[in-house]
């Protein structure tokens, strides 16, 4: 690996470190000087700092153009465009069947893309008008590249030591250096008395940390997670987010994708992937943001009717600022679903009561919430995420995937 | 496709040894791959030995002893089906994908797994040879080697055509389905259970076409080396030594299959 972290404080213009959450997507990054500064007394006076190269700004850890992919005649994908800085915690958030994992085994250089482009730490693996798969390209991408499969790829027969030193070997990691790592990583997941356990024996949280362990023996660039929440409890998804914490600290990238949208709301960017598109993407707050101010949900004995009132009598509730309509012309202002009445509201707080004044005997009860990524998801596609039949689709949408990948 | 990196090496002798240590913790594999040839051997073997006699051949070479190099060929076929369904128990666990995003060549896996399933069957099949003379087979010392010789290149071919069929299909009783009509008909038609020289017409051509059938012929030849049974199975004038070349392009070639199953659906 010859591309050095960028190197806060020699390039005052630069990205330094990990980067904060950036607002929106980020274009193109900033340009630096290619020429020695050796005008800067600053950074001659200090002997310390290393070499006089200027930090090249990293290129992008990934980046998209018009990425498509279909199976026969289904379209996975239609054709996405997004950018992953080097340095952030980016999700793909979305319901099953919206082509996170054909996204992810793309990623993963398991499948060569059909259509547009896709460059993963600077390697094209597929540019459009290119004609094909790029000879070598991702071969050299995945020895710096770490990946956890939703069905951690453990050899359950051997113990956990076994399978880092064999995925070590595959690494071309051996000896000394290979046993190092592999104390350093067990030490980093609290798997270190578990060393001697057939991978059989851990429960689940235990085996997506020695995946995590695994995956991080050749020091990726990135690291790339497939619903990696899926089947731990609070505690061990507590874990695996301070383990991506850390890990962004050191300058790795993380990509992952998730049904959970408490998952992509501890991202630093999420893209909501829906129907093999990219609805929306930003930060978490940014995209919340653009619900206007509250979600509440209103029960009573008859909601079709009380959304009907309720809507006739907004406007002369909130004069001057109706519910804003989505963008997407789905009108969701107030709307029955699940068999209660949901609407979002400028400063809810203050106007509820006087809802429930005005409406006498029609409201059971009131819930005024701050929206979720949830609510986002429904205000660009007009459906739920909904995780749980998101779940039972699983077994569907991931088989089909696994197939294809040997023609 | 790039075939093999610098890391093929390593990346060869760590598949190679996954599939030994794996072997070793499942006593029960061991006990099935070994112990239902040897009833074959003892229950058909013991049945056929009145009835049977050799065409063309002396009269004293019983059946026991004409089924034992087919009942060695057999536990190589046993052992090899068993270590390429591992290929379908990675698949399914995810550990095989963890393999395939390593920056390792398709080669360098294909080589690892058959190699490793190969070393398996070889090992299962060799104390085989110490019932030589229960068959009334006399065994020296260069015949022991000669014979382990060819043991060896017939696991290689065994366990890479499984390999080949075990990669395509993505279900144990899928296998199951491939080895009762493709794998098991092979073994049957290959001169390790009745001779080519008494077979009809039709069968005798299949025969001739079935690649096994000169590697059991090769087998026959190193074991039964000096006697008169050693010309029956062959086909035509093919020596032992023929038949051990024979049996070496075939290992080749279904190594080559391996390879082909494996290419494509990523970017290499």
């Amino acid at each position: 690996m010859s591309n050095p972290a960028p190197r806060p404080g020699l390039a005052p213009g630069a990205p330094s470190g990990p980067p904060a959450p950036a607002a929106g997507s980020p274009a193109v990054p900033p340009m630096i000087p290619s020429t020695p500064n050796v005008l800067n007394p600053s950074s001659a006076s200090s002997p310390s700092s290393t070499p006089s190269t200027v930090p090249v700004p990293e290129p992008a850890a990934v980046a998209a153009e018009g990425l498509a992919f279909s199976y026969g005649g289904r379209v996975a994908l239609q054709g996405i465009h997004f950018r992953v800085e080097p340095g952030e915690i980016f999700g793909f958030l979305g319901p099953n069947g919206g082509g996170k994992t054909t996204l992810f085994r793309l990623l993963a250089t398991l499948m060569p893309p059909q259509q547009g482009s896709l460059r993963v730490l600077g390697e094209e693996l597929f540019g459009s008008g290119a004609g094909g798969p790029r000879q070598g390209a991702a071969a050299r991408v995945r020895r710096r590249l770490g990946v956890v499969f939703q069905a951690p790829a453990l050899d359950l027969q051997l113990t956990v030591r076994e399978n880092l030193v064999h995925h070590g070997h595959l690494y071309g990691l051996r000896g000394r250096d290979l046993a190092r790592r592999i104390d350093r990583e067990l030490g980093r997941f609290g798997l270190a008395d578990r060393a001697g356990d057939r991978a059989l024996q851990l429960s689940g949280g235990l085996r997506r940390r020695a995946e995590l362990a695994k995956a991080l023996l050749p020091e990726p660039r990135l690291l790339l997670l497939d619903e990696p929440s899926t089947g731990l409890d609070p505690g061990a998804r507590r874990d695996l987010w301070s383990a991506l914490e850390s890990l962004q600290a050191e300058g790795v990238t993380v990509l992952l994708t998730t049904h959970f949208m408490e998952e992509g709301d501890r991202c630093g960017r999420i893209a909501l992937l829906d129907g093999g598109r990219i609805v929306a993407e930003g930060t978490p707050a940014a995209l919340k943001d653009e619900i206007g101010g509250d979600v509440v949900t209103l029960s009573g004995p008859d909601p079709e009717r009380l959304a009907a009132d309720l809507a006739a009598l907004l406007p002369a509730l909130a004069p001057g600022a109706p519910p804003r309509t989505p963008p997407s012309g789905a009108e969701v202002a107030v709307e029955v679903r699940d068999g209660a009445v949901r609407l979002e509201l400028d400063r809810a707080h203050e106007r509820v009561a006087r809802l429930a004044a005005l409406l006498p005997g029609r409201i059971d009860a009131v819930t005024v919430a701050r929206p979720t990524l949830e609510d986002v998801f429904l205000r660009r596609t007009g459906r739920r995420l909904d995780a749980e039949a998101a779940d039972a689709a699983d077994a569907a949408d991931v088989r089909p995937d696994i197939r294809k990948e040997r023609r | 496709m790039s075939a093999l990196t610098p890391l093929a090496p390593l990346a060869i002798a760590t598949l190679w040894q996954r599939e030994l240590t794996r072997f070793f913790r499942q006593p029960s594999r061991i006990a099935a791959a070994a112990l239902s040839p040897l009833l074959f051997w003892i229950l058909i073997g013991s049945g056929f030995s009145s009835s049977f006699r050799l065409p063309g051949g002396p009269a004293d070479v019983s059946y026991l002893r004409y089924f034992f190099p087919g009942v060695i060929v057999l536990v190589l076929l046993f052992a090899a089906i068993f270590s390429t369904i591992s290929v379908i128990e990675d698949r399914r666990e995810g550990f095989l994908q963890g393999v395939l995003v390593a920056p390792v060549g398709r080669a360098a896996i294909v080589a690892g797994k058959v190699l490793g399933g190969a070393t398996l069957a070889w090992l299962q099949a060799l104390p085989f040879l110490a019932l030589a003379p229960l068959a009334g087979v006399h065994l020296t010392w260069s015949a022991v080697l000669a014979a382990a010789g060819v043991m060896a290149l017939l696991a290689v071919a065994l366990t890479a055509v499984g390999f080949a069929f075990a990669w395509r299909v993505d279900s144990v009783q899928g296998f199951h389905a491939v080895m009762n009509l493709v794998l098991v008909p092979m073994w049957l038609l290959s001169g390790a259970f009745f001779p080519l020289a008494g077979a009809a017409a039709w069968m005798s051509v299949l025969m001739r076409l079935n690649p096994l059938t000169y590697g059991v012929a090769a087998l026959r030849g190193v074991l039964d080396a000096g006697s008169g049974a050693a010309a029956s199975g062959l086909p035509g004038a093919m020596g032992p030594v023929g038949a051990s070349v024979a049996t070496a392009l075939l290992a080749l070639l279904a190594f080559g299959a391996g390879l082909l199953v494996t290419r494509g659906g990523r970017v290499e």
